[in-house]
């Protein structure tokens, strides 16, 4: 008599943790090259981050693009031509509920279930422990792989400011919409895209707003004339020009008192945003240096000033989490910071992947679609041919890290994961040649 | 493989534009693949809605021809094609007619369909010119110096097409060739690795046999072929044989989910 199968195991599948833009993209990939596939969502309905309706969304009312649509959209799935150059976020995540639909990735995602461990099991495959968001009780499946999508804008980072404050202080990530700004005198801390996007909206229905920001960024418009300004970035040219570009589009923002970026403009995450020097130019928004403590009714900061807001909002950023795994699969420092090749693969666990923990200075789609492209064919040639794909790994590890990532940014959290959106495809490119050609 | 680095859908996306669309759905949604008809040169969705799309919708299928834009290049024809696939529910099955099967062989590196059938495709545009020279060389002459390039009934229809239905295709069969619709240059390797399908007629007088055997053997097949047919087969009297063929063979390909 045969022995029952083991319902647990689930052979040759590859776990996909997390239904975002990158766990969709990661499906739809390993699809395409025939892997059975076992998604899993701790929410009711697709999107991540981009549906707002998630509990960690991060996205507010006014949230839109800040790369254009051909910049933005996955390779080979378009966004609507008819769709403005910066679409709004319910129309992002109609992008990616029609992309899930076009792609029938659906029967592959078990919603409303939470992974809560991922453990190797020595032959490279992994136990995946599952149970319902809600709690109740859990199961375990074998998996011949894991592709970790759980996006990283959803831990907040909270700075940690002395003394006791008596008005209100958010996150930016619970900041949905701008009634909660309206009448009121607003501090916003944090000078990266969000923080800039929320002084803006700050600008149109606060009584007062002050911008707070540690360092000087290189700020850039949306439009060049009236081209998507990123859309003139990204023609073919050499890197002195592009530079020569970004420089000469900036704005300087100094004469309003923010700092002078001390750092090249490529150096940092870009800052996207034509609205800050309007409303700085029209007195609407006050720049002002970083906080140093609270007191009471009050905020002090670095010049010795003191301001009195009634609601400070912390647009300080997200830090990536992975509470389900031992550090140690993804060399995750002390501080959090994972290290993994390409942003991507785990150094000594051949059969993990992480996709989309990468800060482009574009869109992140196209490059988290190209990386689940690269992680499946990866696991295909481990199973078509070990010997190629034994060729390829130790090639792909004397990579030098400075031809994929860039090589000088400012040393923060904020950039532990940038890269340059050409630079960082052009490393992909050349894996996924070498996979096919090695020999 | 696509092109990871694309300068010139970043930096230059081809603008919207107006596409007529003709559609027809089957009675019950059976959960198939959409199809996409691309029409070539010469002729519009219209060369499909007159037979094909009708039984593609019979037999199940949602079924769809797309005129891309009027005048665009292949570049903006093959956008026109990819918006179009992409903005139906479910994962598309493109069959390019003629040119079309250019432009559809041009979509097939953006995007991953589910299937691609190539319908007497003009992939080599200049065995097509000299098919057309041999075969109609008062009507094509003209149209190499930059006038109306003149099809005959002999040229594009079969012996059993009758005369005055011939006649009636003809009057609305035209146009000016586009130079890079007939240009030899490479074509990208489809995405997704879609199955593919060339079908076309040995008595075909605008794609001679070598050129759809070496259209066939580029996707790594042989083609499927209707003696006794022209060039326009969707228009043909026996118009129901190759559709029927094309949708058995997706039948086959593509089975049901489950």
């Amino acid at each position: 008599m045969q022995d029952s199968p083991d319902l647990g195991d689930r052979g040759g599948a590859v776990c996909v943790v997390g239904a975002g833009a990158s766990g969709l993209t990661a499906i739809k990939n390993l699809r395409e090259l025939g892997f059975a596939v076992d998604c899993y969502e701790r929410e009711t309905s697709v999107g991540g981050a981009w549906n707002w309706r998630h509990d960690r969304s991060p996205v507010y009312a006014g949230t839109h693009l800040i790369s254009s649509r051909p910049l933005t959209e996955f390779p080979d799935f378009p966004m609507p031509d008819t769709w403005p150059d910066y679409p709004h976020h319910s129309q992002v995540l109609e992008y990616l509920e029609r992309y899930a639909k076009h792609f029938g990735l659906g029967e592959h995602i078990w919603y409303g279930m939470e992974v809560k461990s991922i453990v190797p099991v020595g032959d490279g495959r992994w136990d995946v422990t599952i149970q319902s968001t809600g709690g109740g009780s859990s199961r375990v499946q074998r998996y011949a792989a894991v592709v970790i999508a759980n996006g990283h804008n959803w831990a907040p980072v909270t700075p940690e400011i002395p003394g006791d404050f008596t008005g209100q202080v958010i996150h930016a990530a619970a900041y949905k919409e701008p009634s909660r700004l309206r009448g009121r005198r607003v501090l916003v801390i944090g000078g990266g895209n969000t923080g800039c996007d929320i002084a803006v909206e700050a600008a149109q229905h606060a009584t007062r707003v002050w911008h707070s920001t540690r360092r000087g960024y290189w700020y850039f418009p949306k439009y060049l004339g009236n081209r998507p300004a990123d859309q003139v970035y990204h023609r073919r040219m050499s890197a002195w020009l592009r530079d020569r570009r970004f420089r000469k589009s900036a704005a300087d923002l100094t004469r309003w008192g923010v700092p002078a970026p001390d750092h090249a403009p490529l150096e940092s995450h870009p800052i996207v945003n034509g609205l800050l020097p309007h409303y700085l130019g029209h007195g609407r928004i006050e720049a002002v240096p970083d906080v140093t403590r609270y007191d009471g009714a009050s905020v002090e900061l670095s010049d010795g000033r003191r301001i009195e807001p009634e609601l400070v909002i912390t647009a300080t950023g997200y830090r990536p989490r992975f509470d389900f795994l031992a550090p140690e699969l993804l060399d995750i420092d002390e501080d959090g910071r994972p290290d993994l090749h390409l942003h991507a693969f785990a150094r000594k666990y051949p059969t993990l992947a992480v996709v989309g923990l990468v800060q482009p200075s574009a869109g992140l789609f196209p490059l988290a679609h190209w990386q689940s492209v690269a992680v499946a064919r990866w696991l295909r040639l481990r199973d078509t041919d070990p010997e190629k794909a034994g060729v390829v790994q130790k090639e792909e590890s004397q990579r030098p890290l400075a031809s994929w990532s860039r090589r000088k940014v400012v040393p923060t959290p904020r950039h532990w994961f940038e890269v340059d959106h050409v630079d960082y495809l052009k490393a992909v490119e050349s894996l996924l040649t070498r996979m096919e050609t090695a020999k | 493989m696509s092109a990871l680095l694309r300068f010139e859908d970043w930096s230059d996306p081809v603008p919207a534009a107006d596409r007529e669309v003709v559609s027809q759905l089957p009675d019950d949604d059976q959960g198939r693949p959409p199809l996409l008809f691309v029409p070539g040169l010469g002729h519009g969705a219209w060369a499909f809605a007159e037979h094909w799309i009708g039984h593609a919708a019979s037999r199940g299928f949602p079924a769809h021809a797309v005129n891309p834009r009027p005048g665009g290049d292949l570049r903006a024809q093959a956008h026109d094609v990819v918006q179009t696939a992409a903005a139906l529910p479910r994962q598309t099955v493109l069959i390019g007619h003629g040119t079309g099967s250019r432009v559809v062989a041009r979509a097939l590196g953006r995007y991953p369909a589910r299937a691609a059938v190539l319908i007497a495709p003009v992939l080599d545009g200049w065995a097509a010119l000299s098919a057309a020279l041999r075969s109609n060389p008062a009507g094509t002459v003209p149209a190499l110096f930059g006038g109306r390039l003149k099809f005959s009934g002999r040229q594009l229809f079969g012996p059993d097409l009758p005369a005055e239905e011939a006649a009636a295709h003809l009057e609305r069969i035209g146009a000016r060739p586009r130079a890079e619709l007939f240009a030899r240059d490479g074509l990208p390797e489809p995405v997704g690795g879609p199955p593919m399908l060339v079908v076309g007629s040995p008595d075909d007088r605008v794609v001679p046999r070598p050129a759809l055997d070496r259209a066939a053997a580029r996707y790594g097949g042989a083609p499927l072929l209707f003696p006794g047919m022209g060039h326009y087969l969707m228009l043909e009297t026996k118009w129901a044989e190759p559709i029927d063929a094309i949708l058995d063979w997706l039948e086959k390909e593509l089975p049901p989910a489950g």
